[in-house]
């Protein structure tokens, strides 16, 4: 299966200058750029681990893309998404999403279900990646 | 008849004499009053009847809307009657239609129960668009002071924690209604969500007369449409919702339907504006009780919105539907089948979306308006839109609207799968090219083109709808135009 999370996972990879061009369009907004991995994409997990802070002084997408190769260096079979947050009053969340590096095979996930009372069913998603390594998430 | 004079009568034994008086001379008509901060102003459009003065009718429709009856009562003297009465200020011609007038007329705060969008129309929409001396009344535009503002709930969720929510940012929501609207069972039903939202569609929406008939029953529907999604969230790894409609016959039922979608793990329901205010409010407290975005479909809302000269703006009906505290209202696509003038459309997703509204009659938008950090309401284009637009839906409606394809993804020729994936492609490799500084408005088919040459959902989508346009005149335009200022 492939994860969709993100603005661009029905596009074709991204190369480095296209994410460059991204980044470029962020940092003329003035938000900061992120970047962020994990081994386990599932959809309610939302903290992954931060490729250190969010990079609110660097303004050069040169520098964003070199902390990008270092990330995709360390970990490249993961999942790897470039954020960018905006600190304007009324938004103070995130403005761009999209992922930029994900595992060559993708476990995916596995539906359960729990029947209940009547014809009630209750859904849990689990993550075959951390059921296969537990500590790895 | 006596002509009588229609000044503001000041002897108090003469102003209350009993009998009829012109609302000028009851003091509904008050061209030096300044609005204060706290007032709630209000625009109509007014045609009067021949022969009756602008100014004697915009004070008929603020003494109608207020304190006023037909004839002098001395009960008024019992009260600050002075205080209560709504103040006509200002009388403009429409701009290009002779015989109608813009009038604008303040309303003192006390006149008003806070949090009740009921008790606020019962004034405002009440008895006066009856009123016999008025050929049309429209309420065109609405200030509303932060001081009432803030007695509303507002959108259960809003946009950010939504985005937070579905984790989805940086580009428009895609969703699609299900088709046909009625007739499906609920396990056919179930299998259209879950190939739309398995090909790439963030929600899907049950129709505004999807409710519980014959054919199907909404537990029904609700259990196989919670089926789809569950399967959907787990094929695709994103999060996914499906409006469950909970309109009903009557509250119990509602919160009934409410609650078990809550229980079946749904992140969105649905209710009509059919349901009226008041029950859109309590669904809406309801939602934010329980983590629920809350979808409003505009049902019956061109009743009285669509005619320029009678009823009530939609931008008002925004207005108010952002106090009343829904997340998603359905607001136009400018392109689809479905009324909508660029101008106009472009002040409702304002009123929906902005912090600050500042005055902008080229979009209708008759005053400043301060939302005093009420949450954004998320706009949705709905109606005859399809993948072909897709750098005009971009330019005109920007990032934060759901992109509704209802036809346009169930009606693929090669199935709805790919009819989402069209979408979703058309809707990624959009956004792409707007970041990346490419002029879509003109070269927009260029880069959709572009796309379908290694995506065949959105070739054959392109080649099913590429004249498909929707290219008629509104009804509801905007009456003023810009004029080139010497700079």
């Amino acid at each position: 299966m492939k994860v969709t999370q993100g603005q661009f996972s029905f596009l074709p990879d991204l190369t480095d200058a296209d994410i460059a061009k991204q980044v470029e369009y962020a940092l003329e907004k003035g938000w900061a750029v992120a970047v962020e991995y994990t081994t386990d994409p599932h959809p309610r997990n939302t903290y992954w681990t931060m490729w250190g802070n969010p990079m609110f002084d660097l303004k050069d997408p040169a520098g964003v893309m070199m902390e990008i190769t270092a990330c995709r260096r360390e970990h490249g079979g993961k999942y790897i998404r470039v954020l960018a947050f905006d600190s304007k009053k009324g938004w103070e969340s995130i403005r761009m999403n999209f992922m930029i590096n994900r595992p060559e095979y993708e476990p995916g996930f596995e539906l359960v279900r729990a029947e209940g009372p009547g014809r009630t069913v209750r859904y849990t998603l689990r993550s075959h990646s951390t059921a296969a390594y537990p500590a790895a998430s | 008849m006596n002509k009588i004079s229609d000044v503001k009568i000041t002897d108090m034994k003469e102003r209350y004499k009993s009998g009829v008086l012109k609302y000028k001379q009851m003091g509904y008509w008050e061209p030096d009053y300044e609005p204060k901060p706290t007032d709630i102003l209000a625009v109509f459009r007014i045609t009067p009847q021949d022969g009756v003065d602008p100014e004697e009718a915009a004070a008929a429709v603020a003494g109608e809307s207020s304190t006023a009856t037909w004839t002098v009562v001395w009960t008024d003297r019992l009260t600050d009657s002075e205080y209560y009465r709504a103040k006509a200020y200002r009388v403009d011609p429409v701009p290009g239609t002779p015989g109608q007038f813009f009038a604008f007329i303040a309303y003192d705060l006390d006149l008003f129960e806070e949090g009740s969008i009921a008790n606020l129309t019962a004034s405002i929409i009440g008895n006066v668009f009856g009123f016999k001396p008025l050929k049309a009344l429209r309420l065109e535009d609405m200030r509303i002071p932060p001081h009432y503002l803030k007695t509303f709930q507002g959108p259960a969720t809003g946009i950010v924690a939504e985005r937070e929510r579905m984790n989805v940012y940086g580009r428009p929501l895609l969703g699609a209604t299900m088709k046909p609207k009625l007739g499906l069972s609920g396990r056919n039903y179930g299998r259209v969500v879950y190939e739309a939202l398995k090909g790439g569609l963030d929600f899907t929406k049950d129709d505004e007369n999807i409710n519980s008939q014959p054919f199907m029953h909404w537990r029904d529907r609700f259990l196989y449409c919670m089926e789809g999604v569950n399967k959907a969230m787990a094929e695709t790894g994103e999060v996914k919702g499906t409006y469950l409609n909970v309109t009903a016959g009557t509250m119990e039922d509602m919160y009934e339907r409410a609650e078990f979608a809550r229980d079946l793990g749904s992140v969105i329901i649905m209710i009509d504006l059919v349901i009226g205010y008041t029950a859109i409010q309590s669904m809406a407290k309801w939602a934010r009780r329980n983590d629920m975005i809350l979808h409003l479909h505009r049902a019956g809302h061109s009743t009285y919105t669509r005619q320029k000269n009678h009823g009530v703006s939609f931008r008002v009906i925004a207005k108010w539907m952002r106090m009343a505290g829904v997340d998603h209202i359905h607001a136009g696509t400018v392109v689809g089948k479905l009324e909508g003038d660029p101008n106009v459309i472009r002040g409702i997703y304002d009123t929906c979306r902005e912090n600050y509204t500042p005055q902008n009659l080229q979009h209708g938008l008759f005053f400043d308006q301060d939302w005093a950090s009420l949450k954004k309401m998320m706009p949705v284009a709905s109606g005859g839109i399809h993948a072909g637009q897709m750098h005009q839906l971009l330019t005109y409606l920007n990032d934060d609207v759901v992109l509704q394809f209802g036809g346009g993804t169930i009606g693929h020729p090669q199935g709805i799968q790919a009819g989402a994936i069209a979408n979703r492609v058309a809707l990624e490799c959009m956004v792409k090219a707007r970041n990346e500084g490419r002029d879509i408005w003109n070269e927009g088919p260029q880069v959709l083109s572009e796309a379908a040459r290694w995506c065949t959902p959105l070739r054959a989508a392109l080649d099913t709808w590429k004249d498909v346009t929707f290219d008629y005149a509104s009804t509801d335009s905007v009456d003023y135009v810009p004029t080139p200022t010497a700079s």
